[in-house]
């Protein structure tokens, strides 16, 4: 078979092609020019044209998370490249795949700080699982394939690739193929749970009066809901989820707690606090779970399954560790436990489940107050939720950014489905949600996108609004407005005797329904409580339309239970004066 | 506690510095570290010494087998092994510093009749004793390599 002459740039998107890609997000410059030809000349790759480079990685992020595939990005050197290192620092706190191709000055510049030009290896280093420098044409196939190995398999994270503008030089042609396989000696992810370690586990949940399951992300990257919905099922046990874990276990199914954490509920917390066992999947015992690590659950024995070895017993110590992928371990425990399904004894744990139950009704979320809205004076960032859970039927994909909105959303929507819930639980970067969700509708054009965000974070990437219009994409933007930026409004209420160091605007704010329009879309606003449901049908009864909902509601709400720094699991605060502890 | 981690790593451009990096960012200190190709070109072979506690440095070993472009990993603090490091020396030439330098165990490398250069293999603890013992001759600089370790076990940092 002869083989084909290509470019580099025409490499670049031929294995592109041949990794089955057809999405990219991107902005043209300079240093990416021969590879925006390239991409001009062919058809299997569609492009999107964001309006700044941090929405093209929040993009791909969003699609990436919403579909299991990686999101692939285009910058130009310099600036270009800087500006997508925020959308990077997101991938890489929250695990997903996102692939950033740069154009860089061409090689014989490098060093010389010429035009453009900024050491994107260096600068991306920390924030990236791997990262490659093109130095000739004749390796972007094999780059290529080893960059999207190693972004989506074992615990995914986002890969660069830095292009020299002269390894795409048009006029210089090679042989392509793509490579079938690829061997890298020093990167083998483990599947596989070690059998005895399993056993272990199984023995543990077997015995147990008193267990929790706490699942995250993992869970979900590794598409392992399924398993975990069996496991749960078959043990009949008390499941909560983390932030960045919801959907990943039916968030209307009796066993769910809710979520865990520095905002979690009740129920949740206190059975962390109070168990005598913890089944963590995909987990990682991060600082907004555990708040004071030497007085996390100290009754409880740890088990601990997670595809990264240094996830294990890095913050807290655990007593089985077990390293592998989500799914296969899970399938592996599961096994094991029906091998021994006579030594189940559901019973047993039945107490537990009464003390449980018994938390939920004292302090446990009410999903019910939207029953009870009209009779507010204002509108509450949770009716909102509430309201937005039933026009949608609970099945839509909601992007969130940063702050109180986002908690109230983790709380108040019930996710059912894995993949549905779209946020930036790590590093909690305000302005991920409308780049996000714009991935989203571009993977699922015909399902129902809601971007759940605040005046604050919305303001963060607001331009994307302008690419919603270029490739018609209907989201729905549900603005929770409080006129301040609430989660530092809430801190400062609450440890800085109310001085509302600059997270105020002094009436500064936009007309978001005018702003809206002006982008080509249609801007709604609703400010009383009896408005509500009408505004909310109304916004998702336009289903070819973006609508932005501004609701202006109140601004002194508060997100609660919300835990107390520097203690213990069971230390929350309830309500404004409401406090679990002495 | 001091630990000595040795670990082989892919031989290419940026690897080292991921390396290095990782122990700014995670806020590990490096106390030493010597770096340099194996007889296998595309591997590079490091070791480096550091202090922290066994879970400290657990933690350490797993991030750098993360990293792509290492290979292999190996805590020789866990492991019987043998380290030692390079000293060389410069000082005025003098017949006293010259028997000195042969006292201590030292070979001299160069010599005029200003200058002395002189060289020393030990572990560290020796080397820190004969810089103790040679301050008196007032050197005019002296450079250590850090130290570089093998395991006298069967185990070996090879793929």
């Amino acid at each position: 078979m002869s083989k084909e002459k290509l470019s580099g740039g025409e490499a670049l998107m031929r294995s592109l092609q041949d990794e089955g890609i057809e999405l990219v997000f991107g902005y043209p410059g300079g240093a990416s020019l021969h590879i925006y030809d390239a991409l001009f000349n062919q058809q299997a790759v569609q492009h999107v044209l964001v309006r700044h480079e941090q929405g093209a990685v929040h993009a791909a992020d969003g699609y990436a998370r919403s579909t299991g595939k990686a999101g692939v990005v285009f910058v130009t050197s310099g600036p270009g490249a800087t500006n997508a290192i925020t959308g990077l620092a997101t991938a890489h706190m929250d695990s997903t795949p996102v692939i950033v191709i740069s154009g860089q000055v061409k090689s014989h510049l490098i060093g010389t700080d010429s035009f453009q030009e900024t050491d994107m290896i260096g600068v991306s280093r920390p924030i990236v699982k791997h990262s490659f420098l093109v130095q000739k044409a004749e390796d972007i196939p094999m780059i290529i394939k080893k960059a999207f190995h190693i972004a989506t398999t074992g615990r995914p994270g986002p890969v660069v690739i830095d292009i020299p503008k002269d390894v795409t030089d048009p006029d210089y042609k090679f042989d392509y193929s793509y490579p079938k396989d690829i061997d890298i000696r020093s990167y083998k992810p483990v599947e596989e749970g070690h059998s005895g370690q399993i056993r272990k586990a199984a023995k543990l949940l077997l015995n147990s009066k008193r267990p929790v399951i706490y699942s995250g992300g993992g869970v979900i990257q590794n598409d392992a809901s399924e398993e975990l919905t069996s496991l749960v099922q078959f043990l009949d046990f008390p499941v909560t989820n983390t932030l960045m874990g919801l959907g990943a276990y039916p968030g209307t199914d009796k066993n769910f707690l809710g979520m865990l954490g520095m905002h979690g509920t009740y129920e949740a917390n206190m059975a962390m606090h109070n168990c005598d066992l913890i089944l963590a999947v995909g987990a990682r015992f991060d600082d907004r779970i555990t708040n004071d690590p030497a007085q996390f659950a100290l009754s409880a024995k740890k088990i601990h399954i997670d595809i990264d070895p240094a996830s294990l017993s890095k913050i807290i110590k655990v007593d089985v560790p077990i390293v592998g992928s989500a799914k296969t371990c899970l399938d592996q425990l599961l096994k094991e436990l029906k091998k021994n399904e006579s030594k189940l004894d559901k019973n047993k744990i039945e107490p537990w489940r009464k003390q449980i139950k018994e938390w939920r009704k004292e302090h446990g979320l009410n999903h019910q107050m939207l029953k009870d809205a009209s009779s507010s004076e204002k509108i509450l960032p949770q009716h909102v939720i509430q309201s937005l859970y039933k026009e949608t039927k609970g099945d839509a994909y909601v992007t969130s950014d940063v702050g109180q909105h986002q908690m109230f959303a983790a709380q108040y929507y019930h996710f059912d489905k894995p993949r549905r819930w779209i946020n930036s639980g790590g590093l909690g970067t305000m302005g991920f949600g409308l780049p996000a969700a714009m991935g989203v509708q571009l993977a699922f054009p015909n399902s129902t996108v809601a971007c759940v965000t605040g005046e604050g974070s919305i303001q963060m990437c607001i331009q994307e609004l302008s690419t919603c219009l270029q490739y018609d994409l209907p989201i729905k933007i549900i603005n929770l407005n409080n006129s301040a930026l609430g989660m530092v409004k809430q801190w400062q209420d609450m440890q800085y005797d109310g001085r509302l160091s600059h997270s105020t605007y002094e009436d500064s704010l936009p007309d978001f329904v005018k702003l809206t329009e002006s982008f080509g879309h249609v801007g709604l606003k609703v400010e009383k409580p009896e408005d509500l449901e009408s505004a909310m049908k109304k916004c998702f009864e336009l289903k070819d339309k973006l609508v932005f909902l501004d609701v202006v509601i109140d601004e002194d709400e508060h997100v609660y239970p919300m835990l107390e720094a520097g203690m213990a699991m069971d230390s929350m605060w309830l309500d404004k004066k409401t406090k679990t502890w002495e | 506690m001091k630990r000595v981690i040795a670990l082989l790593m892919e031989n290419q451009p940026g690897a080292l510095s991921r390396v290095v990096g990782l122990f700014s960012q995670r806020g590990y200190n490096i106390e030493s570290l010597i770096v340099a190709p194996t007889e296998d070109p595309s591997l590079s072979r490091l070791t480096m010494t550091t202090e922290g506690d066994t879970q400290v440095v657990e933690q350490i070993t797993k991030q750098l087998n993360k990293l792509i472009d290492v290979v292999k990993v190996l805590d020789l603090s866990l492991e019987a092994h043998v380290g030692r490091e390079l000293l060389l020396i410069k000082m005025e030439f003098s017949e006293k510093a010259e028997a000195e330098v042969s006292n201590l165990g030292g070979q001299v490398l160069f010599k005029d009749d200003n200058l002395l250069n002189a060289e020393f293999v030990g572990t560290s603890e020796e080397l820190d004793e004969i810089v103790t013992s040679l301050a008196k001759l007032n050197p005019m600089e002296v450079v250590r390599t850090g130290l570089s370790g093998i395991s006298s076990t069967a185990k070996t940092l090879t793929i």
